[in-house]
């Protein structure tokens, strides 16, 4: 589904990402892990077109996305949640959904009827999502005067408005208490289940653990291990990364 | 009755002004280029009824047209450059502009009169509505017309899923990416339409005043334009035009026996206004309260 072909951003002299080559299949989870400043955001921000690449080739489906803009890549599918959250905090949840119904198939949906409340459909689609995040009491509040799990939840559904075949989540239990992260993991599956195909950064290992299908790890802009979670934990580069050489410590 | 017949059209075309901005500044971009359109709008509506005996409603709608266009030539690279980059681009526009009509001299001779802009002396004698016997009250009324058509509008698009977008977008440019909205096709859509607004505009101020010349179109006017949605509020069109009415009313008529005076008090106001109530006078806050106040029970089922 997704191939990142010997990708590499460096920023002046630093490597954050460096050469990494990384596939994900149609309908996995794979979770991307390691130490803080190991080049896992950048990985995400590459992907979705935030900034340019050093050096590689990004294809999703079999199709080069790297030369398209940001939002060209929305519609081709890639879609993406944001480590601090980024919400439209002076529009109403609905809204939040409503301005994100940008696939190519609900912008014809929509076509002229846009101009008025948005088609039939795309009005259900938001309702579905909306009941699916536990949101739709919510749904005429602004997205800035929500607690702060359920602006998580928000923009998580607002990822998943465009129906991306592709979701990007950039550490979504990152504040979130056992009984939220319960509840994340579900949703999770429940997308993947819908035939989305997950690429999840995450430091809380126990969800990690849980739901990702495999795992790659990142050091200093490398790959530096994948597989099964098991095969993982295993793995005594990762806990050299994690935990440092026993000469270290 | 005149007197205040007069300033209720000054008013009527100010928020059609004010307007204009409003539509730039919901994409978040602040521009000072408003002026320029409203001038290219005025000059160009007043040579199509004076040297081209246009009817004026047609006149205005190529004023606007050309208005709107200039504004979407302009908003490609302009926007390229945001927050005081674009100011200062936007300043720089609206001075070429003036500047441009400073300079501008295309005359015609009819009978033992010259007519059409004169450079530095100002574009005379538009006399469409003196000629075909508009009273003032007419004039007023068709300018309030043309205001009401324009919020309405205004309005629509901005309940609609378009007025969302421009909104998302002013809020979050990278978000707004991130979900897919082309931001650069919005803001230039904005832009034009904002041209658009004060095309009109300024084809109905050249034509009450029925006298326009470079000097009125100077930063002075632009900065009228973005103040009355700014000191009125994002939330509808309705605070830019309460801004209008207080602003003209009372700021500039109302106050006219202080003097010079009144202008340190306009700074002092906008001044005050930005630390009280720095979302506008008409914030989201005050506009679900209002609703609270007219339609009890409806906005709490949504809490």
């Amino acid at each position: 589904m997704l191939e990142l072909k010997e990708i590499s951003k460096h920023f002046g002299g630093v490597r954050a990402v460096d050469g990494v080559d990384l596939g994900v299949g149609r309908g996995e989870i794979l979770a991307l892990i390691g130490p803080n400043g190991s080049g896992k955001s950048t990985i995400v921000n590459l992907i979705c077109g935030l900034f340019p690449l050093t050096a590689g080739r990004v294809l999703l489906g079999g199709t080069d996305i790297s030369d398209m803009p940001m939002h060209v890549r929305v519609t081709a599918g890639v879609a993406r949640t944001f480590q601090n959250i980024r919400l439209f905090g002076q529009l109403t949840v609905w809204q939040n959904l409503w301005v994100a119904q940008n696939s190519g198939e609900q912008r014809r949906q929509n076509f002229g009827r846009r101009w008025f409340g948005g088609s039939r459909g795309a009005r259900d689609e938001i309702e579905r999502t909306l009941e699916f995040f536990d949101l739709a009491h919510k749904s005429n509040e602004l997205a800035a005067s929500l607690a702060f799990g359920e602006q998580r939840r928000l923009e998580f559904a607002r990822a998943l408005s465009a129906k991306p075949a592709l979701l990007l989540l950039d550490e979504p239990a990152a504040g979130m208490n056992a009984e939220e992260i319960d509840q994340l993991d579900n949703r999770i599956r429940r997308v993947r289940d819908d035939g989305v195909t997950v690429l999840l950064i995450e430091h809380h290992m126990e969800l990690v653990m849980s739901i990702a299908d495999r795992i790659a790890v990142l050091n200093f802009g490398r790959k530096i291990a994948e597989g099964t979670p098991a095969e993982v934990q295993a793995n005594p580069l990762v806990r050299e990364a994690y935990l440092g050489t026993p000469e270290a410590a | 009755m005149d007197f205040y017949l007069g300033l209720i059209q000054i008013i009527g075309v100010h928020t059609l002004l004010g307007l204009s901005a409003y539509c730039v500044l919901l994409t978040g971009q602040v521009s000072l280029a408003q002026a320029g359109f409203f001038a290219i709008g005025a000059y160009v509506a007043g040579m199509l009824t004076v040297l081209a005996q246009w009817p004026l409603i047609p006149a205005l709608a190529v004023a606007a047209v050309v208005s709107g266009a200039v504004a979407c030539a302009v908003g490609f690279p302009a926007l390229r450059v945001k927050g005081l980059m674009l100011v200062v681009a936007t300043v720089a526009f609206g001075e070429a502009v003036r500047l441009f009509f400073f300079n501008f001299t295309y005359q015609v001779q009819a009978g033992a009169l010259h007519l059409g802009p004169h450079g530095a002396e100002g574009f005379r004698q538009i006399r469409y509505f003196p000629e075909h016997g508009w009273s003032t009250l007419d004039v007023m009324l068709f300018i309030w017309t043309v205001v009401v058509l324009v919020m309405a509008g205004l309005w629509w698009l901005d309940r609609s899923r378009v007025g969302a977008v421009l909104r998302a977008v002013g809020e979050d440019e990278l978000a707004a990416q991130s979900v897919g909205i082309n931001i650069t096709a919005v803001k230039v859509s904005a832009m034009t339409v904002g041209g658009l607004i004060a095309g009109i505009g300024g084809g109905i101020f050249a034509h009450y005043t029925t006298h326009i010349e470079h000097a009125q179109f100077g930063v002075v006017l632009a900065t009228f334009a973005i103040a009355y949605p700014i000191l009125g509020g994002l939330s509808n069109v309705f605070g830019t035009l309460l801004a209008a009415i207080f602003i003209q009313g009372f700021l500039i008529e109302g106050l006219r026996f202080m003097g010079d005076w009144r202008n340190l008090l306009f700074g002092g106001l906008i001044v005050l206004a930005m630390n009280v109530r720095p979302r506008g006078l008409l914030d989201a806050g005050t506009v679900r309260a209002l609703k609270r106040l007219f339609a009890p029970g409806k906005e709490r089922s949504g809490a």
